[in-house]
């Protein structure tokens, strides 16, 4: 990295089924605002804005990002769409932080979003095709099948996916932002809801939200300054990367992909990280349905292939106890407006290395993971942030 | 449709779209198409890696060459892994619960997804050997819906060596 980049400003809104008092317009400004407010900063002072979602016919409005840039204040302004599924959240906070750190701007507003109430996901995904049979019942019909080959391959016993499935929840009622706050989430109230996509349950799987984050990158120039006028620290970026591979191929471990494990293995040589589960203090990972997360366990190196579900079954992943907490937010599981869903995860952490995450906050926080994914798990996108300039 | 309560404001409405479109299948896809109005499965081969693609693409992903080829494939094959749909959906065209499985055609080196019939869920398993359960020959066209299911073949299941790599 040529010039350093950290987050100085973060915003969210309030993930819920249906936010019917606001346009999609209206949804990414509350998201910017906040964000700016957090910076000490108004539009006034940002250079450039990149904005994010996932495929537009999750709202049936194509290139919306046109519409938008009179609410983000971009207007006269460079303006950039990022396109990678489900991590575009992710990708699109790295796409911003590389022209901080390239020396091209001073602040960048990104933004990412998804208001599934305005359109149907379930059916974007699952659009007939004439090469194949019309079979594909949303991303959970795609997931479980790979998650059942995850369970044979690793000998995982049946309750793994239940532990992460509560302990989401549990996280997520320290979070007011997240979508779903259940209260009496147990073992036996997951065991008990419909087994939609076997072997998975509904309350293994993502609420559909509308919601949308918002953050300010600078650089060390700019930080310097927003710090002095909120008195807020920044998170100083300490390693980026991305990574893609084709959704079929012959030979492909769909269970544990190449790309995931290619773009972790970047992102810690940029941060020095050399043992994951030591060397960060928490992550946010993207996990959409409850076994992604021992199967992204091993996927970034936090443990030997195979053994993820032995970190999720001993609590190693849970703020109550555990030595190296996942999704303190509620993660994916708790709140899942798509296009926002990987900005968010880079997003809390960003609160937590600030130590601004409220009552989710995990102390001492030095350095933190944000990982994305999207598509048929063809896209990755990675943060790693710091207390310390790197 | 008032959604604020207490309001008579307009403030979402459904307005349903369609979109007809031609789909220019080239030329890796149009032997496939044509084999599955015949009643066959036809893949094509990678001159390099000699890997055997189901639908064919038209390239080999790992090795960034046109495949080749007409590789005519058995109608049968393994269950690698599946799941059992249970969920609603619009657009939904086969009733709930039915099984979405990745089957593995013998002489194939990927899988694809279809539609498991004539076995109970709870009796589906990795490694089941099926076989295609064709349309009559007048009702079949250059599409997957030719395949009206696979069903169990009789064969033995397939041990889990022969197909992990391919999970
Ligand atoms: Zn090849």
């Amino acid at each position: 990295m040529a010039e350093r980049c950290a987050v100085i400003g973060v915003g969210q809104t309030k993930c819920a089924s249906k936010r019917l008092d606001v346009s999609v317009a209206g949804l990414v400004r509350e998201a910017a605002l906040r964000a700016l407010d957090d910076a000490g900063l108004t539009f006034a002072d940002i250079d450039a804005v990149v904005i994010g979602k996932a495929p537009d016919m999750f709202e049936g409005v194509m290139m919306p990002e046109l519409y938008l840039a009179p609410a983000l204040g971009a207007v006269g302004k460079p303006m950039l769409r990022v396109h990678t599924a489900g991590s575009v959240g992710g990708s699109t906070a790295l796409v911003a932080a590389h022209l901080v750190t390239a020396g091209i701007h001073q602040r960048v507003l990104t933004v990412a979003f998804e208001k599934q109430s305005d359109s149907d996901a379930m059916w974007a995904l699952s659009v007939p095709q004439p090469f194949a049979a019309p079979l594909l019942a949303g991303a959970g019909g795609y997931f479980a099948p790979i998650i059942r080959a995850y369970m044979r391959r690793s000998g995982a016993p049946d309750h793994v996916g239940m532990k992460v499935a509560v302990k989401d929840r549990l996280h997520a009622l320290k979070n007011p932002y997240a979508h779903l706050h259940l209260p009496d989430i147990s073992m036996k109230v997951v065991e008990d809801s419909v087994v939609i996509w076997d072997p998975l349950h509904y309350l293994e799987s993502c609420p559909s939200s509308d919601g949308a984050a918002a953050m300010v990158l600078g650089s060390e120039q700019a930080a310097a300054a927003s710090q002095a006028a909120t008195g807020r620290r920044p998170a100083w970026v300490h390693g980026m990367a991305m990574r893609s591979e084709p959704t079929m191929f012959a030979g492909r471990d769909q269970v544990n992909p190449q790309a995931g494990r290619d773009c972790a293995a970047d992102v810690y040589r940029q941060a020095g990280v050399t043992k994951p589960r030591a060397d960060f203090d928490c992550a946010e990972v993207y996990v959409p349905f409850s076994w992604y997360e021992p199967m992204w366990l091993e996927n970034l190196g936090f443990c030997e292939e195979g053994q993820g579900w032995r970190l999720t079954d001993e609590g190693a992943t849970s703020m109550d106890g555990g030595d190296i907490p996942w999704n303190c937010s509620g993660g994916v599981l708790s709140s899942n407006p798509i296009g926002a869903s990987g900005m968010l995860r880079f997003l809390e952490v960003a609160l937590q290395v600030r130590g601004e995450a409220g009552e989710h906050q995990v102390d001492g926080v030095r350095r933190a993971l944000g990982q994305a994914y999207g598509g048929g798990s063809q896209f990755f996108a990675m943060w790693v942030l710091g207390t310390e300039k790197p | 449709m008032a959604d604020r309560p207490g309001s008579d404001q307009v403030t979402t409405l459904d307005t349903p779209i369609r979109l007809d479109y031609h789909f220019s299948a080239g030329a890796a896809a149009t032997p496939y198409l044509r084999g599955l109005a015949e009643g066959k499965f036809v893949g094509q081969r990678c001159p390099v890696c000699r890997k055997v693609y189901i639908p064919p693409r038209g390239s080999c992903p790992t090795d960034g060459v046109a495949t080749e080829g007409a590789e005519v494939l058995a109608d049968k094959g393994t269950v690698t892994t599946y799941c059992v749909v249970n969920v609603p959906f619009a657009g939904q065209s086969i009733e709930i619960p039915y099984i979405c499985a990745q089957v593995l055609l013998d002489g194939a080196d990927i899988s694809f997804m279809s539609l498991i019939q004539e076995i109970p869920a709870d009796q589906v398993r990795m490694g089941l050997r099926v076989e295609a359960v064709w349309v009559p020959p007048e009702e079949r066209g250059p599409t997957l819906a030719s395949v009206e299911y696979f069903r169990p073949n009789g064969e033995p299941d397939a041990d889990y060596d022969s197909y992990k790599a391919y999970l």
